[in-house]
């Protein structure tokens, strides 16, 4: 394990208590997408993410589009961790007049580009985003994560036709996989399988990786960065409550929050995976 | 006629010139591209129809072409404006914000992001394509979100005006034009402010409370009125949002007796946001002519504004109703 891995794990194991312990406090929201995608948001604002939490709104900044906007307890849970706001913050989620939002809202928080929670809106923006920097030759790089579930809106496959058209290297979008949604597994609802042939036919470049694996997301987003043509799809297969064992793979957790006995269990188990990593080599 | 509003000076003459106002919104859209590099324009695949194929030609670097797909249209606006660009979509009316409400809800309005949403083809005046091309619920739709300012450009010049406008204002915009050719009957010195209705004509019997293509019809309507001694005065409603409450009240306490007229459904238009006003702010008599419930049909632009009783003469008779009806309140001592 490099230095950079160790620290991003044991950042993405930070993240994944701080989501229990604000959707403990706010008794709604979503756990499983928020746990399993932790391993990437530390990927993207721990390593990948050109950008500064003291200045916001930095013209040159890479822009982090949040598409799936119900998984936002962990893009919350990192822009504390980065710094765009006090961590004491997390505890106000969904609480009147709070800005962490049920659902994120553009302008409440700083680093929050987008408002987001109807699906397959935040694909579309990135595309502008992407084209804008394509356009007028600027250096910022656009990451959007969706959800698999969210494949099925019709806008998102005009957002990857127009991506290609214009060559949007500069695009990446991150596909949380982990076959869930709300009605079922994605291969019940609406099957998406063949699905990196799927991306290959829009013009894509399409990376097939296991999203829980530190080492796999920095590789994939490396190879996302040195393309030169087109834009990249990563295809994220996660373990949806990835860390909690009783959430781990359960559809059930998709929207429903752990009571204060599940909280404890959940943090405990988070604590040993943390002691055994923090001794790892 | 002479005026104060500097109206071209004969309205009615045969010869008047007649432009569609989506031509007033190509060209002001062409302006406002020469003028700032951060005015961009996006098309879903019917650039020259909603005329933003001028400002393609000549700012082909800040035009971007999306195919047929609205939905996809309006986010990557709402991603263009959040880099700092004043972004204009365009499109007809039954797809943009037809088919595309969410995105324009979400992506721009509750982003607040600049885009300018323009519908080229909207109402009966689209004419011979039919009812599922005519839009006539997008003020409905529009007027309801948040943050959102909706304009009804009454022709070309004022099309020009309303574009020009909108690229000053930091919200979302929805401006509505027509393809049908209409008299240009406003000059480029007819005063615009968003918010500020124009008023063309002074009356006291009746009021009538017009939107784009109408506008003109009520003007006729007012000619036409006169000759039966009835003093109606002719007030143009470009913005429907925010709504020029202080006019309305005015003509409420003036004439006690208002006619709306739009080409678009009643309910949710112009005439449902004059009710809500005459209903909280002095109550009047208000005769609300327009698509009342139907959905339209084939034909010309000139026979369905006669057939659903958008056009001067179906203003003079809902004029006379209105007129009536206050009669009616009056004997039962409703109004005084």
């Amino acid at each position: 394990m490099t230095e950079d891995t160790k620290r991003l794990k044991l950042l993405a194991n930070t993240i994944r208590q701080d989501i229990i312990t604000m959707l403990t406090e706010a008794k709604s929201g979503h756990p499983a997408g928020s746990l399993g995608l932790s391993d990437v948001f530390a990927a993207l604002y721990f390593f990948t993410l050109k950008h500064d939490p003291k200045k916001p709104d930095w013209p040159d900044r890479d822009r982090f589009v949040l598409s799936n906007g119900h998984v936002c307890p962990v893009l919350y849970a990192s822009l504390a961790c980065a710094g765009y706001f006090p961590k004491e913050m997390l505890m106000t989620l969904r609480k009147l007049g709070s800005p962490l939002q049920g659902h994120p809202h553009r302008g409440a928080l700083p680093g929050i580009e987008n408002s987001s929670g109807p699906l397959g809106q935040g694909i579309s923006q990135a595309v502008g985003m992407a084209l804008v920097a394509k356009r007028e030759a600027r250096t910022w790089c656009v990451y959007s994560v969706m959800g698999d579930g969210e494949m099925n809106e019709g806008q998102v496959w005009e957002a990857l036709l127009l991506a290609a058209k214009y060559k949007l290297n500069n695009l990446v979008a991150i596909i949380d996989r982990n076959n869930i949604q709300i009605d079922g597994t994605t291969d019940d609802v609406l099957p998406l399988e063949p699905f990196a042939d799927k991306f290959h036919a829009f013009g894509w470049n399409a990376i097939e990786i296991d999203g829980n694996n530190m080492e796999a997301v920095l590789e994939a987003l490396k190879a996302a960065k040195a393309e030169t043509t087109k834009p990249t799809a990563i295809i994220a297969k996660t373990v949806s409550g990835k860390g909690v064992s009783f959430m781990e793979g359960k559809f059930e957790w998709h929207g429903k929050t752990p009571n204060p006995e599940q909280a404890a269990q959940a943090i405990k188990e988070l604590n040993d995976a943390r002691t055994a990593l923090e001794a790892a080599p | 006629m002479t005026h104060p509003l500097k109206l071209v000076p004969d309205p009615f003459a045969p010869n008047i010139q007649k432009k569609s106002s989506r031509d007033g919104f190509g060209k002001a859209l062409v302006e406002l591209g020469e003028r700032d590099k951060n005015v961009w324009a996006i098309s879903a695949d019917v650039s020259e129809s909603s005329r933003t194929h001028w400002f393609a030609e000549k700012f082909p670097a800040r035009f971007v072409q999306v195919g047929v797909a609205e939905q996809n249209m309006a986010g990557v606006a709402a991603g263009v404006a959040a880099c700092g660009k004043t972004v204009f979509i365009s499109a007809f009316g039954a797809f943009s914000p037809g088919r595309n409400f969410d995105q324009i809800r979400v992506s721009i309005c509750y982003n607040d992001v600049p885009v300018k949403i323009h519908a080229s083809h909207t109402g009966l005046a689209v004419g011979p394509d039919g009812a599922s091309h005519q839009m006539l619920e997008d003020v409905a739709m529009m007027r309801a979100l948040p943050n959102m300012v909706v304009l009804v450009p009454a022709d070309m010049e004022q099309a020009k005006k309303a574009t020009h406008a909108a690229a000053t204002i930091k919200t979302p915009v929805y401006i509505r034009t027509s393809r049908e050719n209409a008299p240009v009957f406003t000059t480029p010195d007819t005063p615009f402010t968003i918010g500020k209705a124009n008023v063309y004509r002074d009356g006291k019997d009746v009021a009538i409370f017009a939107c784009g293509m109408q506008v003109y019809e009520a003007l006729k309507a007012a000619e036409e009125l006169k000759q039966e001694n009835i003093d109606a005065a002719v007030i143009d409603m470009h913005t429907i949002k925010p709504i020029d409450r202080a006019a309305i009240v005015s003509y409420a306490k003036k004439c006690g007796v208002l006619v709306s007229v739009e080409d678009h459904q009643i309910d949710g238009g112009l005439g449902s946001a004059m009710a809500e006003v005459l209903a909280e702010g002095w109550p009047a008599v208000l005769k609300r002519a327009g698509v009342a419930g139907t959905f339209g049909e084939s034909g010309t632009c000139a026979e369905l504004f006669s057939k659903y009783g958008v056009d001067s003469a179906g203003i003079v008779k809902a004029a006379k109703e209105a007129i009536h009806m206050k009669e009616v309140l009056k004997s039962y001592e409703v109004f005084p």
